[in-house]
């Protein structure tokens, strides 16, 4: 399947016919148990996200994930992220992985920008040391230093996002899963974000990036993986997954 | 896709984790510094915003005391075990620990959905960080409880067997809190009927040890063996501890209020109980955990 030019040599990620299948509920209430049983309705129905996803990402790839909303690549970035398990295959990652899934997901209203710096930077798996080290630079990029020791709910959403950016996309990772989080700020910050990204694949870090802006995506991957109704329907070089996804 | 085995060629196969694979409780280890940063958090957010603030932490447990004073001390006059408002308030002290460690515990996975969600991290640190947060909030009722029985010349009577007392009991509540946690935490996320469940049992739980009411008092009218089982529940033999380490020293002893038999033994056993239920509730934790992300 996969083209031979852009087979990896040192996968990073190995996804081995990976099935992730949703139980759906009905029934929610002993209620709608009783109720549904009495009139023989099913009371769950299954919903396959995943079909048999075969993938290998080699180290110091960037690879674009595209497809519909709902073809699972969401999914698979959780199930690569370990968030959620496989039902059926395997995923293999290997060193240090950090999912850019949902900046902001760990920030706690109430504690100043520092303290969530500290506590983001920690749920995202990085050591104390770590994060001291890399204090200034996170803050510096976010540029928000004069509101830092302020509490986060005062923010506003741009600021917010700033600064959730900025500590998921200095952790310390081999393998980094971006998820939609591409349209962060305005047009200086994404400009700066994009160039962040590049640093990260020049330094060879394996990068798997899912996202909806094209434009971005043209620029920073060499590799798209198209999914649709969670199987794969193509793997191979951006331009040709780029036109797939555009007709 | 090509045989695997060709992937392996270049890096070999024990290089690659399995993302997701919870260590259990090393995973603890593992993550100390994230534990440390979410206990400080969930202290001191605690308070934000109320102008009392930690008073509260005062004030909450002195009401409790107030009105079980008044009712079992004044009007089923109780009063008559000697020092029993040390006796109510250290009795009182352990029961709001448990319950506000299990019952924080049991909420801790589902309070942080966003994050469950979102992120791998090893879960059991909500609900250990969140025992962790409790225990800090008890630390003033105690403290509150040590002032007044150093009035009462605690300290000349007090002995290293009471100290170790305090801390096998704080242990034993803490480890059971934890384990109960864990267990009905995990349920819950699939089954809200949890959160229901716990209360019910907290509600339970002051009444099924020796807090308002003195231990004598139950073995009169129970048959043995249930005395036993009844003796055999962890926080009952924490309320004794406790009653041991704080009440026992600043009280004349009186033959027809004394020491329940087996406090050492039963400490023991109670602790290999609390222990058990860590394991038990460990397993159904990391049986159930896989499925936390898509079914909160």
């Amino acid at each position: 399947m996969n083209e031979p030019t852009l087979a990896p040599r040192r996968p990073s990620i190995i996804i081995d016919g990976v099935v992730k299948r949703f139980t759906i509920n009905h029934a929610l209430s002993l209620k709608d148990t009783v109720v549904a049983w009495f009139r023989r309705r099913k009371l769950t129905s299954d919903f396959e996200a995943l079909k048999g996803v075969e993938v290998v990402i080699g180290e110091g790839e960037s690879v674009a994930l595209l497809g519909l909303n709902g073809s699972g690549k969401s999914t698979l970035l959780k199930l690569i992220s370990g968030v959620m398990a496989p039902d059926g295959g395997t995923v293999l990652t290997r060193g240090r992985v950090a999912g850019l899934i949902e900046v902001g997901a760990g920030f706690h209203p109430e504690l100043s920008g520092r303290e969530n710096v500290y506590l983001n930077a920690a749920i995202l798996g990085m050591s104390r040391k770590e994060i001291e080290d890399r204090y200034d630079e996170i803050v510096a990029f976010s540029e928000i230093e004069p509101f830092i020791d302020q509490e986060v709910k005062h923010y506003s959403s741009g600021m917010f996002m700033r600064l959730a950016f900025s500590v998921a996309i200095h952790v310390e990772v081999d393998v980094l899963l971006v998820d939609e989080i591409l349209s962060v700020g305005d047009a200086p910050f994404r400009e700066k974000c994009r160039r962040k990204f590049e640093e990260l694949i020049a330094a060879r870090k394996t990068l798997l990036i899912v996202s909806h802006d094209l434009d971005m995506v043209r620029d920073l991957c060499a590799r798209g993986v198209v999914l649709s109704k969670g199987e794969v329907v193509y793997d191979g070089p951006i331009a040709g997954a780029l036109a797939l996804v555009s007709s | 896709m090509a045989d695997t085995r060709d992937l392996f060629d270049a890096v070999p196969r024990a290089a690659f984790d399995v993302p997701g694979r919870s260590g259990g409780m090393l995973d603890i280890v593992r993550w100390r510094y994230l534990l440390r940063l979410l206990v400080r958090t969930g202290v001191t957010t605690r308070y934000r915003n109320s102008v009392l603030g930690w008073t509260w932490s005062y004030v909450r447990p002195a009401a409790q005391f107030l009105v079980f004073w008044v009712v079992f001390g004044v009007f089923l006059d109780l009063n008559r075990v000697p020092n029993f408002a040390v006796y109510l308030f250290s009795g009182i002290v352990v029961i709001n620990l448990f319950s506000e460690a299990f019952k924080n515990a049991t909420t801790s996975i589902v309070n942080n959905a966003a994050l469950v969600r979102k992120v791998y991290l090893p879960r059991q640190l909500f609900a250990v960080s969140s025992v962790f947060v409790a225990f800090v909030h008890f630390l003033p009722q105690v403290s509150l409880l040590l002032i007044v029985v150093l009035f009462l010349g605690w300290i000349v009577n007090v002995s290293i067997l009471g100290i170790l007392a305090i801390l096998a009991g704080i242990v034993i509540i803490l480890l059971l809190a934890l384990g109960l946690g864990l267990f009905f935490g995990a349920v819950n996320v699939r089954f809200r009927d949890a959160e229901n469940i716990v209360e019910l049992l907290l509600l339970l739980a002051t009444w099924a040890s020796p807090v308002l009411y003195f231990w004598t008092m139950v073995r009169d009218v129970l048959p043995d063996w249930l005395f036993q089982i009844y003796m055999l529940n962890p926080i009952t033999q924490a309320v004794e501890l406790f009653h041991f380490a704080f009440w026992y020293p600043v009280t004349d002893s009186d033959p027809a209020f004394p020491l329940p038999p087996m406090l050492g033994p039963n400490t023991l056993w109670t602790l290999l109980i609390a222990v058990a239920s860590v394991l038990v509730g460990q397993f159904v934790f990391r049986r159930l955990e896989g499925r936390f992300a898509q079914d909160l």
